[in-house]
């Protein structure tokens, strides 16, 4: 259907192309289609309940979609295990923790790191032979400021190291397409402008699908907001856009202004 | 309290797995029944095979997460395929029979893990339990090939490198059974302080988390579950070649069931709660179960509760942990 469009723009790093899911009657995703260009900065907003997790879920894999089709760098994907997809590029986090408590920050990095690289399935190898997998662990750990932290228990993290570490996993699987569901949730207003200058500062060419509920850090920085309820987008702009769309107001805001 | 910073990333993760002293030394007691209890060596023989056993079970249970109650019927393929080797085919060469023992095991442990890891919780409990029991009277009905409720007995192996023959005291069997224990024990150090054996940690602390990572998870518990059937199977061939026979208790429900308890109050994740849990498990049945069995069991469920409630790292989890906070206090 997007023929003509293929020759003349560069291949979306995401696609999804109208995604069906339903739970029961209930339905989680109606016809769900965008697109993500490489480099993109989006946020994802839309009241509790729109269907924001699941069209994550949706995009990884971890839930199958009805009906659809998702793409990646302009190769389907649909049909692929979410640790495939991983391997392709796309990466998420989590928006409730989901570390390996027992683990320190920099095995758990180093395990991300040793996945990637094709070194996890080796039992034949001690780690302490995997020097550059460690080695990058560290180097990544030490840009999100976990340098210090990292060879402590994940479960004496404090909260917002934990949502940090939570973002250097995906990083360190070096996504092409990196999906963060509410990266800031339950961290104090000053940690997460931090942890938003963090996402901002990552590498240009990963394109970032954020989840976000704070308008402040969606506005500044997010370069389109893609808002979705009960299961569908119902608009797609620019901040600006969005901010004077009256139905996002109705819906999404209750009336409402948002300050930009 | 606080962590000194370590500011070398390599270092930081060789640090717990370098070799202490105190492992050297450990090793070197378990040879003392030799010298100290000559008349002690058969159960000492018992005592390196159920060790193995456990630390089998270690792998897949401490290690990547995934309980079993069914464990015993790798355990048991090897110890009656060990059998069958000598009595079917006369293959007697007792190494190489211990290495296809296991290897029969490894097989059956790869299709078990087919469906093993397609389930977790309750699910998991009651399909290793299923498979457990449905081997159990499998063997029972397969008269023929197995000795049913008899067993097979006058399981006689040549003697080890044509030389050592199996004496009446036990001194070869032990020394070989430890042997074994020793040379397996180390492939297993060496496998949970890989790389693999890293992925394994992850998915016993977050398996959900893991193909976030690009972990394919099943695959990754296929391939320790085939790993520890084969440790399973060699214990169990180990049992046949030093008693001389097999019996359908090789694959029962209890020993299942003993070979977790023995884990458990040695602790997991540690490679050594096995073989310590297995000692205590053995040497206090040896020494109670002469006044009265169901006694025995008593004291053992009680030393069980306790264990898990107040020392849930187990005696060696416990050890550690008493050990670093001497070390900070000094």
């Amino acid at each position: 259907m997007d023929a003509d469009w293929e020759g003349k723009l560069s291949v979306p790093a995401l696609r999804a192309d109208t995604l069906m899911k339903n739970y029961g009657s209930l339905r989680v995703a109606d016809a769900v289609s965008f697109t993500l260009p490489e480099g993109a900065r989006y946020a994802l907003i839309g009241p509790n309940g729109a269907g924001k997790t699941t069209l994550i879920n949706l995009l990884t894999g971890i839930v199958r979609p009805d009906h659809g089709r998702v793409y990646l760098g302009g190769a389907e994907i649909t049909g692929l295990d979410p640790d495939r997809r991983v391997k392709r590029g796309l990466a998420r986090t989590f928006q409730i923790n989901a570390l390996f408590p027992g683990l320190t920050a920099l095995e758990s990095v180093t395990l991300a790191v040793a996945e990637r690289v094709g070194l996890a399935p080796n039992w034949r190898r001690k780690l302490s032979a995997c020097g550059e997998a460690i080695d990058e662990a560290h180097t990544l750990l030490r840009r999100l400021n976990l340098a210090d932290d990292c060879v402590r228990p994940t479960r004496e993290l404090s909260y917002g190291r934990q949502r940090l570490l939570e973002i250097a996993l995906a990083l360190a699987t070096r996504p092409k397409v990196l999906l963060l569901d509410e990266p800031a949730a339950g961290v104090p207003a000053a940690e997460s402008a931090e942890l938003f200058e963090v996402i901002a500062a990552l590498p240009g060419e990963i394109a970032v699908l954020f989840i976000e509920h704070d308008m402040h850090l969606v506005f500044r920085f997010a370069s389109r907001i893609i808002v979705m309820a009960g299961g569908r987008i119902l608009a797609e702009g620019p901040p600006a856009e969005i901010a004077s769309d009256p139905e996002v107001r109705a819906v999404y805001l209750g009336g409402t202004e948002i300050r930009a | 309290m606080a962590t000194p910073i370590t500011t070398d990333p390599r270092r930081a993760i060789a640090e717990p797995l370098r070799w202490r002293w105190y492992e050297a030394a450990f090793w070197l007691v378990l040879l003392l029944p030799y010298l100290l209890f000559p008349t002690y060596l058969a159960l000492a023989s018992q005592i390196a095979i159920a060790a193995l056993f456990a630390l089998s079970l270690d792998l897949i249970l401490g290690y990547a997460g995934v309980i079993s109650l069914g464990h015993a019927a790798f355990f048991g393929i090897g110890a009656y395929f060990a059998a069958i080797l000598v009595q079917r085919w006369g293959w007697r060469e007792p190494f190489s029979g211990l290495l296809l023992s296991g290897a029969v095991a490894a097989a059956a442990g790869y299709v078990a893990a087919l469906l093993i890891v397609k389930v977790s919780r309750l699910a998991l409990l009651m399909v290793t339990l299923g498979m457990g029991v449905l081997l159990g009277e499998a063997a029972n009905q397969l008269g023929w090939l197995t000795g049913g409720n008899d067993g097979l007995h006058e399981i006689a192996v040549l003697p080890l490198f044509g030389r050592f023959t199996f004496d009446l005291y036990g001194r070869t069997a032990f020394l070989y059974a430890f042997a074994v224990l020793l040379l397996l024990f180390l492939a297993a150090r060496r496998i949970v302080q890989s790389p693999f054996g890293l992925s394994l940690r992850g998915l016993r602390e977050n398996a959900a988390r893991m193909p976030a990572l690009g972990t394919p998870n099943r695959r990754r518990l296929r391939t320790i579950y085939t790993i520890a059937a084969f440790y399973a199977g060699v214990a169990g061939a180990l049992l046949t070649q030093t008693i001389g026979s097999v019996a359908l208790e090789a694959l029962g429900f209890q020993r299942s069931a003993e070979v977790l308890i023995m884990l458990v109050l040695g602790g997991t994740g540690r490679l050594y709660g096995g073989i310590v849990g297995s000692i205590l498990f053995l040497v206090a049945r040896d020494q109670l179960a002469d006044m009265n069995p169901q006694y025995w069991f008593f004291w053992i469920g009680l030393l069980l509760i306790l264990v898990v409630l107040f020392i849930p790292g187990g005696i060696v989890g416990g050890v550690a942990k008493l050990w670093t906070r001497i070390g900070r206090g000094s």
